[in-house]
């Protein structure tokens, strides 16, 4: 499976823009999938960040899978989640919560794929709060979800909350799904956003 | 040097009269995502807005999907309808004709044609309840038109409503 072109910001010190809210980085995924999608060298010129996400993943299972987020390379459990949504299938409906720590990454939400129809993609954004703040360990939020229509599977909307337990200003982003890979014509654009 | 603006508003109107339904026309393709920041009150005593969506002209067939996930006031509740002739933008958020209603309108790669496009709405409206959706248009068609409206028949959209239309342009 290839490995989606990590995206390098294009933009520099001296041409820091005015306006407050600024396209940094726009990855979509091509032919075959991909196992990651990554955003680096990630400007340290901005308040906030936030991505905004259109995924689907491959592989056959109709589930949903959840959508994750890692910074900097940290592999390790520095991550917790918190998660509020309300799921749907064909026979039943329900509301889930959890509170997860010690994690290895930050969940963004759940993305469809496996057999439900095709042209089906998810929507998530995700906004990271004072992500070269040296102080404070970093404080991500999203809102997302998918409907399937009468499809086979789950659809989901809510609201999650992730912390990821480091001082270090964020310089990179990598999101990808559970197990399966991201699917063609997935996108994710990073923003910056001015304070 | 200047950048272009990345998240710029298209349309915006404040309605000087009652009405059924406000359409924005016309919408350019040439951003990534579009919002809709809608923010009023309604005619009947309590109805959902809806957002009918389209290509030219808007799509009023059983063409739509949501799932949804509210806070009642008392408890979380979700829900799925399918094969909707509209986009239920609220669920317990409802709008009315007592308090100002809030609902966000995120339309994702609204001018791409390979997908379906999928919605996100956020609903708040106090007295009411809080929820957020995930809407589904099954159709691979660039959205051009875009007609919100209250989803009882003869709700209006109240004087004062405002409506808000958003581009966020990707790199």
């Amino acid at each position: 499976m290839p490995i989606l072109g990590i995206m390098a910001s294009a933009i520099s010190g001296n041409l820091t823009p005015t306006t407050g809210f600024v396209s940094i980085a726009t990855a979509t995924v091509g032919a075959g999938g991909s196992s990651y999608v990554e955003f680096t060298s990630i400007p340290s010129v901005y308040k906030h960040l936030q991505i905004r996400m259109f995924s689907r993943y491959t592989g056959t299972n109709n589930s949903g899978e959840p959508l994750y987020l890692q910074f900097n390379g940290d592999t390790a459990a520095n991550y917790s989640i918190h998660r509020l949504l309300g799921y749907t299938n064909q026979s039943s409906t329900g509301t889930s919560s959890a509170a997860l720590t010690s994690q290895t990454y930050v969940q963004a939400g759940y993305t469809t794929g496996g057999s439900t129809t095709a042209n089906i993609f998810s929507a998530h954004v995700s906004d990271i709060l004072e992500y070269t703040n040296t102080n404070t360990y970093k404080t991500i939020r999203t809102l997302g979800g998918y409907d399937i229509n009468t499809d086979t599977g789950y659809s989901s909307a809510g609201i999650y909350s992730g912390n990821w337990r480091s001082t270090a200003a964020i310089t990179s982003i990598k999101i990808f799904a559970d197990t399966n890979s991201l699917a063609q014509y997935s996108s994710f654009a990073l923003y910056g956003i001015q304070g | 040097m200047a950048a272009a603006q990345t998240y710029e508003p298209i349309a915006t109107t404040t309605l000087g009269s009652a009405t059924n339904a406000y359409t924005f026309s016309s919408i350019p393709s040439t951003y990534t995502d579009l919002i809709l920041v809608a923010t009023g009150t309604t005619g009947a005593s309590a109805t959902t807005t809806k957002t009918n969506v389209g290509n030219g002209s808007i799509d009023t067939g059983a063409n739509y999907s949501v799932t949804r996930f509210a806070g009642t006031g008392s408890a979380a509740a979700a829900d799925r309808t399918t094969g909707e002739t509209y986009c239920y933008n609220e669920w317990y958020a409802n709008w009315n004709n007592t308090s100002q209603a809030v609902t966000i309108i995120h339309f994702f790669n609204y001018a791409n044609t390979t997908t379906y496009k999928t919605f996100l709405m956020r609903g708040n409206n106090v007295p009411a309840g809080v929820d957020t959706t995930a809407g589904l248009w099954r159709s691979t068609s660039a959205i051009n038109t875009i007609q919100i409206a209250g989803r009882n028949v003869g709700s209006v959209l109240n004087t004062g409503t405002t409506l808000t239309l958003y581009g966020i342009k990707a790199a």
